[in-house]
């Protein structure tokens, strides 16, 4: 029974539509975190040098540190990002998705 | 005698670092004066969490209630919940140690524990929350055949139990040095309390030993860090001045250091704490205390945001005792500040709640770092316990013919037999060298957890071959690379030389395993593969909707 439904969510074009959208999304925010994240451990193991140097003449914070603080702040708002876009759009097209296959059986 | 100490120490910086070449602690052990702050506040703390666990008795009637606490757990609660399974007492007291020894190098540490976290979330949580019931192994088999969740539970209780020995070991090692109790008397507390907790309140009973312990983790820290960085005026230019110009680094205190040198060590040990976080049984099996996908991922976002800040406080932390506990001759073996700290290097977060706050303020922190192993290991046995009784016992030998009365009856044999293992092994490995415990759990849990489980989501193609080939073939020379690493072949087996020259096996055993199912997965020609990749279009439809996940129960 909930194979049809499977089959009939399947056949709806805004299924389609929701594994589209939010699949490119959270491959775009993935790429984004693992391109800084490895480019980042990349910098660690070859130019170590240039991370401990100030971000500006004179100052106490070291470029390494700094860049890695705005990675944990910016880390944490890609998922604020996209725990609401998921909960939000996203669950609402999917909860239209399930409804439409259910009406069917009636 | 100071060497053993040296490895039990370097052992706990481990069990947080999840690494091979974790910092060298330098130090001796001693068993410190019995500390009854210490001890009356925790005893606070045993008799609160004992209260909550008579109450998750009441609730505990069915196997989702044990498993999962029903699923009625919300994404803050679950949020925090995660958040304590992943911040240990060793992250508490290795990071503050190696911040303390090493400045910089302990926050790019702390960044390779954090940035797996948006990538559970992006790629992983709702599915798993919208496939699985109880276990992971329940999504790996979703359309394959037993043998495959015979695979994922074993690999499931490999990891178990090598965590679960690393933090029986850290566990009586700390609570000697903190409470003054003796070794054997701190791992039979331990594993008696975990026992009470899980067999009499199931998951209800974990989350909220889990939730309390993280609760107080993030006060106590947080407290020791603004009492002492009140001291500079809460400026981090002023604290940073002052530390470098008395650190033996220098200048070079917030530089890289040698730690990670080696970039091939550098991102295996990337790819190890991001994929290792992904496949550790007991962190998954908290995506199913929630009741749908929503809450799954809200629950990675208040996790990753108390993890993220705990880290930036740990780090604050232990610059701030570079001044407060490094110049203080009162923590030094016979006042010598050039010398060795009291009670070892992981005694830096304790000496600073001491130096801020008084006996209370470390009576209190000790109390949090007890209450954190306990809710640790709680956390791990309830995995392992759901490994043998749901998956190996009612679904493969009992095919999914029994009643839920008989399930809950067989995990709460299999939680006590744990307990029983684990104290045992506890006693067993206390002069044993064994730090590629942790490495290993983590070796295992990237290389063979994670990539069939990520496979079985992603891959139509993948078939019971394949992902057998993948998963043992993972666990094998996940195992192999370690043994074959100094941690084992050299510093355990005393050859002269590794087999192995990295430390981290997750750059070299993940393709392994994804190549070995890639291969065996596509070569099947059987009918039961082409049924396996038919199958797949449900599963999907599922993964992406979540039409016919399993709800909560209440």
């Amino acid at each position: 029974m909930s194979s049809v439904i499977y089959d009939r969510i399947r056949r709806n074009p805004k299924f389609d539509q929701l594994v589209q959208k939010r699949g490119s999304f959270a491959w775009t925010l993935s790429a984004i975190v693992l391109v800084i994240f490895y480019g980042f451990f990349l910098l660690v193991a070859f130019n170590p040098k240039m991370l401990g140097q100030p971000i500006a003449e004179g100052s106490m914070w070291a470029i390494g540190y700094t860049a890695e603080m705005v990675m944990f702040i910016f880390f944490w708002l890609l998922t604020f990002l996209y725990v609401r876009r998921a909960n939000g759009e996203f669950d609402d097209l999917t909860a239209e998705i399930i409804k439409e296959a259910q009406k069917e059986t009636k | 005698m100071s060497k053993r100490f040296t490895t039990a120490l370097a052992l706990l910086a481990f069990a947080g670092l999840a690494v091979a070449a974790g910092p060298a602690l330098q130090g001796e052990i001693k068993t410190q004066p019995t500390n009854w702050h210490a001890i009356i506040m925790f005893l606070i703390f045993v008799t609160m969490t004992m209260g909550i666990t008579y109450w998750a008795a009441g609730r505990t009637k069915s196997t989702a209630d044990f498993y999962t606490a029903g699923g009625g757990i919300t994404g803050f609660q679950n949020g925090l919940a995660i958040a304590g399974d992943y911040m240990s007492a060793a992250t508490l007291l290795g990071l503050t140690a190696m911040t303390f020894s090493r400045g910089y190098d302990a926050y790019i540490y702390m960044m390779a524990f954090f940035a797996g976290w948006p990538i559970i979330l992006f790629l992983m949580a709702e599915r798993l929350r919208n496939l699985g019931r109880f276990t992971f192994s329940d999504i790996t088999s979703y359309r394959l055949d037993p043998s495959v969740r015979t695979m994922a539970a074993l690999s499931s209780l490999v990891v178990v139990v090598f965590y679960l020995i690393a933090q029986m070991v850290g566990a009586g090692q700390l609570i000697k040095l903190l409470f003054g109790l003796e070794y054997n008397v701190a791992i039979f507390v331990v594993g008696v309390l975990m026992m009470v907790y899980v067999t009499v309140g199931g998951m209800v009973a974990t989350t909220w030993v889990q939730i309390i312990k993280a609760c107080l983790l993030l006060f106590g820290g947080t407290l020791v860090l603004i009492l002492g960085f009140s001291q500079f005026g809460f400026s981090l230019t002023t604290l940073l001045e002052k530390a470098q110009a008395v650190h033996k680094q220098g200048a070079s205190l917030m530089a890289p250091g040698s730690l990670l040198s080696d970039p091939v060590t550098a991102l295996s040990l990337g790819l190890g704490l991001m994929f290792g976080t992904a496949g550790l049984p007991h962190i998954l099996m908290r995506f199913f205390t929630v009741g749908n996908a929503k809450e799954a991922r809200k629950s990675v976002l208040y996790a990753s945001g108390f993890v993220g800040f705990f880290f930036n406080v740990i780090f604050l932390m232990g610059l701030v005792a570079i001044l407060l506990v490094g110049q203080n001759p009162e923590y030094f073996e016979g006042g010598d500040i050039k010398g060795a700290l009291i009670g070892g290097g992981n005694m830096v977060a304790m000496h600073l709640a001491h130096a801020v706050g008084g006996n209370m303020l470390l009576g209190f922190l000790a109390a949090v770092a007890f209450a954190t192993i306990l809710a640790v290991v709680s956390g791990l046995a309830l995995a392992g316990a759901s490994a043998i009784a749901h998956d190996i016992y009612a679904r493969v030998i009992r095919k999914g013919e029994c009643t839920d009365k008989e399930e809950i009856k067989v995990s709460r044999m299999a939680t006590i037999a744990l307990g029983i293992l684990a104290i045992i092994l506890g006693i067993a490995f206390e002069k044993q060298n064994i730090a590629f415990m942790v490495g290993l759990a983590f070796g295992v849990a990237a290389a063979a957890n994670f990539p069939v489980l990520i496979l079985s989501m992603y891959w139509k193609g993948l078939t019971t071959r394949g992902a057998l080939w993948g998963g043992y073939g993972g666990v094998i020379s996940a195992v192999l690379f370690v043994v074959f690493s100094k941690a084992v072949w050299v510093d355990v087996l005393h050859n002269a030389a590794p087999l192995f020259p990295y430390t981290q096996p997750a750059l070299f055993a993940m393709p392994i395993a994804f190549f070995l199912a890639y291969v065996f997965s596509v070569s099947d020609s059987s009918a039961r593969a082409a049924k396996e990749r038919d199958a797949f279009e449900d599963q999907y439809v599922r993964a992406q909707t979540g039409f016919g996940a399993s709800g909560a129960s209440h």
